[in-house]
């Protein structure tokens, strides 16, 4: 490995890329989410008709997306504040990540039933 | 010989009798750009660290409401085929959720807007690009806070 790449394509940039890229999109979700939210102001009609749509398989599939999203970028944003706060943070920071990538599988695997079991029934029939 | 040479006396090579006496003490100067009463206040205070301190903790806030929320909406009770009017009317009938909710969309939504300031920063190299995509931004962050919270406050379970 050349000098100077010690962090360039490391654990260290790539989880800094993913954390960015996560908290992108979760952002643009929030601003829609709240404003599919405020239906309950127009009608219960409209509501319903609305959160209809996020009960369909693909919808359910964008759903699993945002939870694989929100849950990177909150382990990593826990590993974050550790490399900052703790004295030892920044010497177990390549440990930290593969420990956030370790409990983040466990976790999507324990959300494919839940998040995406409704959509197979709705595909495959109940 | 050297010109370099200097006594604690200041005594000077030109002078030839000590320059400071007890009636006329070395003149004390001034650091340059030293802040003087005429000077304004300081105009930059410590927002990059405020800010820096607040994603931090807003963040650990919001694994907490944010995983809960998940929980609550995509996990629990049926998941997703739950929701619908009757559902959050259910849930706003309690100011435990009303606050849970007012705290998440108040937390979330700054730290995120925040985030993006970042981004912006980073990205936009533009004096004008980076003045309207940071408008934009903050346009889109008031409103929609207003607006969560406005919808939070004023819900109606008999709307019809
Ligand atoms: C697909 C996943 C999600 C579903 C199905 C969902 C569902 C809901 C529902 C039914 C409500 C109505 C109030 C309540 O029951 O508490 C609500 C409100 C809210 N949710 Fe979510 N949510 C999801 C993801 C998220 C995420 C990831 C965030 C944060 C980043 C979030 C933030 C909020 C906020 C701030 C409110 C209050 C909105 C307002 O003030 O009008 N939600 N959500
Ligand atoms: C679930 C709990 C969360 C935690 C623990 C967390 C933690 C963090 C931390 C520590 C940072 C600073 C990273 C740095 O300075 O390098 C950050 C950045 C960011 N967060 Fe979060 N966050 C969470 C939720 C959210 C949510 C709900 C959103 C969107 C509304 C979001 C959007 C962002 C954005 C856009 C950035 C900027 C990324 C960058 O500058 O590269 N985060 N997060």
């Amino acid at each position: 490995m050349p000098a100077g790449t010690l962090y360039r394509g490391r654990e260290g940039m790539w989880s800094w890329v993913a954390h960015r890229v996560t908290g992108v999109l979760i952002f643009f979700f929030l601003f829609v989410h709240v404003l599919d939210t405020a239906l309950v102001r127009v009608s219960p009609e409209d509501y319903d008709k609305v959160v209809a749509t996020y009960k369909t398989p693909i919808v359910a599939l964008l759903e699993y997306g945002l939870v694989a999203a929100i849950l990177f970028h909150a382990l990593n944003g826990l590993r974050v504040i550790a490399v900052d706060f703790w004295s030892k943070g920044p010497r177990y920071q390549k440990q930290m990540f593969w420990t956030v990538m370790g409990v983040w599988i466990v976790l999507m695997a324990g959300a494919i039933y839940p998040v995406l079991g409704h959509a197979a029934r709705v595909l495959f029939g109940s | 010989m050297s010109t370099t040479e200097t006594t604690a006396s200041g005594v000077g090579p030109v002078e030839g009798a000590p320059v400071y006496t007890v009636d006329n003490p070395a003149p004390l100067i001034e650091a340059p750009r030293k802040r003087t009463k005429k000077t304004p206040r300081s105009t930059r205070g410590n927002f990059e660290l405020a800010a820096w301190l607040f994603m931090r903790l807003s963040g650990i806030v919001l694994v907490v409401l944010v995983i809960g929320h998940l929980l609550i909406q995509l996990v629990l009770d049926g998941g997703v085929s739950k929701i619908g009017f009757a559902f959050v009317a259910g849930r706003w009938a309690s100011p435990f959720w009303q606050v849970w909710d007012l705290l998440m969309l108040w937390l979330a939504m700054l730290h995120g807007a925040n985030g993006l300031r970042t981004v912006i920063n980073d990205y936009a190299e533009r004096p004008n690009t980076r003045l309207w995509l940071k408008g934009l931004l903050y346009t889109a962050t008031v409103f929609t806070i207003l607006l969560g919270t406005l919808v939070i406050f004023t819900f109606d379970p008999n709307i019809r």
